[in-house]
């Protein structure tokens, strides 16, 4: 059932319109589930988890307890005009949660969708990085809440589960202002902006059918095996940032493993045809994070590193 | 004058990006003048290039008083605003998002450090900030309740309004917040307009920081008074949105004076001209911000309208 749970008029002949489609199974069960995507525009890989989740449910439906909600766009008018951010609006998106009711119009939108999402047995948000950097199927969790949390994202066949600090500003985020409500809200990032990877996503709704079994919603087939992902908290992440401005060209593939001294990438200089830096790993581990847009400035991050042993600067 | 090149970075293709700071006076670092952060704040970069100007001529007529020091910082994103863009060229990323910055971060987060290691050891800062919403102000003088506000000090400007509100969590990285925690004294000034020069209110806020300035014993520039200030917050105001979107046919902006239920704004058909919407004032008060674009969605904020107290 198609469900419309924001509608605001836009200046010409149109209207700003956000749904979701509510998939009640044919068992009886009082659990909800969502899946929620589309917050940036740019980032897309949860489209075809919501496709592909919507057609596996509705030809599955007597083995459904309780209810999948699939949100596809919480920002429609970025998704259909390749804009991260919400068009005519400076803010974040996800910067702006729980949102006011009597605010101005995006702050109310986002109090509307916080209101909808609110009381669900479990949130999965799924963003796709940005259109710079390649992510390996990830979870982030905020310290506070990873006790709660971790169990539930190990359910979910993805390769790495980050631990992180609660900066303040992220407690603006979507996932934040549910979980403080006692929502509980797992991000998914996973894949690059602008484009789908058709074998995340498959994994992931594997991990997705696991969870509802696990939370005795689904009777249905599982895979037989989840991945049991590296936590953060067992290692250390190492960033590596650019200090050249210039064309990077990488020597190594996404999500492999590297040892303490491999080229990452070099950042040349086409011109005058000079090699401006060359990035070594820092340590023995896994590359999750990889630039693939080309081009960067000083400072523009170009690879995040796993690794179970202790971190150096480069 | 003193020039100096607080930053520097080279581009793939473009020139290199130089954030420039002007230096005036000699003794303890006084005030901070942080303009434009933003690539379509115009008004605000060209309201900090009359204080150049203004402090050139102050300082050559020996004007500044002796242990002080000021510093200008016209412009911090104009990478931005040689394209038209509001955000960082790049990856449209905030820098007045980024405070206190991190010198080994991602490349808005290096700028904010660089200008932030830069101006935080002043005693006063001023930053000539603009609003997420397209629209006009009254200029005022707008500050975070961190506990280490002084609507005291705020009242040398000589504006007609200090604003005090409730930081929100996406405040925590901007620079006036940062300043505060560091022990500056952070006011934000909004100057009417963003992203074009109205002579008139960016007179009114070069005037008003020289009224500061020469208020505070920095400077020596005996000018009249201005505003006694009134302090504000959002219980002083009341909120009025559209309730149709379309063509926004605005009959009164920032600065004017209304009664209850006169006709503020109306909202039309943008296909027949049709009136869908007559915003009335629901009050007696002065409009305090006036969105400023044609076109209007539905539930966005049109007026700010401040409510005199008894």
């Amino acid at each position: 059932m198609i469900k419309t749970i924001v509608s605001e008029g836009l200046p010409v002949d149109e209207r700003l319109i956000i749904q979701k489609n509510i998939i009640q199974g044919k068992k009886k069960g009082d659990k909800r589930i969502c899946i929620v995507t589309g917050t940036h525009g740019d980032e897309l890989e949860g489209q075809y988890v919501c496709f592909e989740l919507n057609r596996l449910l509705n030809e599955n439906l007597q083995h459904l307890k309780g209810s999948v909600e699939i949100y596809p766009a919480l920002n429609p008018l970025g998704i259909d005009s390749v804009k991260r951010g919400i068009p005519t609006f400076d803010l974040d998106m996800n910067r702006i949660f729980p949102g006011e009711e009597g605010g101005h119009l995006i702050e109310h939108i986002v109090y509307q969708i916080t209101e909808d999402l609110k009381g669900a047995d479990m949130v999965i948000d799924i963003h796709a990085s940005n259109i710079f950097l390649r992510e390996m199927p990830q979870v982030r969790i905020s310290v506070e809440m990873a006790e709660k949390l971790v169990p539930y994202a190990q359910m979910l066949n993805i390769d790495f589960i980050w631990v992180h600090d609660a900066a303040t500003v992220l407690q603006s985020t979507l996932s934040h202002s549910l979980n403080i409500q006692n929502t509980p809200t797992l991000v998914v990032e996973m894949g690059i902006g602008m484009r789908i990877t058709r074998k995340y996503g498959d994994r992931l709704i594997e991990g997705i059918f696991n969870m509802m079994y696990q939370m005795d919603m689904w009777d249905g087939p599982i895979v037989d095996k989840v991945t049991d992902p590296e936590v953060s908290t067992n290692g250390e992440v190492c960033f590596l940032n650019a200090d050249a401005s210039g064309i990077i060209l990488p020597n190594v593939s996404h999500s492999v493993n590297v040892k303490k001294g491999d080229l990452l990438c070099k950042i040349v200089d086409p011109l005058e045809g000079k090699v401006l830096q060359e990035i070594n790993s820092p340590v023995d581990g896994t590359v999750f994070t990889l630039r693939t847009y080309p081009v960067v400035y000083e400072g523009s991050l170009v690879a995040r590193i796993f690794s179970a042993k202790n971190c150096k600067q480069l | 004058m003193r020039e100096e090149i607080i930053f520097q970075m080279k581009s793939p293709y473009r020139d290199d990006f130089k954030i420039r700071s002007f230096r005036f006076g000699e003794g303890k670092k006084t005030i901070a003048i942080v303009g434009s952060l933003r690539g379509d704040e115009i008004q605000q970069q060209f309201i900090c290039s009359q204080l150049v100007k203004n402090l050139i001529e102050l300082e050559k007529n020996g004007c500044i008083l002796p242990g002080h020091e000021i510093m200008v910082i016209p412009s911090a994103n104009h990478f931005s605003m040689n394209i038209n863009k509001r955000f960082w060229a790049m990856d449209n990323t905030d820098i007045n998002r980024m405070f206190p910055g991190y010198e080994k971060g991602e490349t808005t987060q290096r700028i904010a450090s660089a200008i932030f290691e830069s101006v935080k050891d002043y005693k006063y800062g001023i930053q000539l900030a603009s609003y997420y919403i397209p629209g006009q102000f009254i200029p005022h003088v707008r500050m975070m309740d961190t506990g280490y506000q002084s609507t005291n000090i705020a009242k040398r400007f000589g504006l007609p309004y200090i604003f005090i509100r409730e930081p929100k969590p996406y405040d925590t990285t901007v620079l006036n917040y940062n300043w505060q925690v560091f022990g500056t004294q952070a006011f934000s000034i909004f100057s009417g307009d963003t992203s074009n020069i109205n002579k008139d209110t960016a007179k009114i806020t070069w005037i008003s920081i020289l009224r500061f300035l020469h208020k505070s014993k920095i400077i020596n520039l005996p000018m009249h008074e201005g505003f006694i200030s009134k302090t504000i917050s959002d219980s002083d105001t009341i909120t009025v949105k559209s309730d149709e979107a379309g063509i926004l046919y605005a009959l009164n902006g920032a600065g004017d004076e209304v009664k209850e239920g006169d006709l503020l704004a109306k909202i039309l058909d943008p296909f027949t001209g049709a009136t869908r919407s007559q915003i009335l004032s629901p009050v007696k008060g002065t409009i305090f911000f006036a969105h400023q674009k044609p076109l209007i969605h539905q539930n966005s904020v049109l007026f700010k309208i401040i409510v005199p107290k008894n």
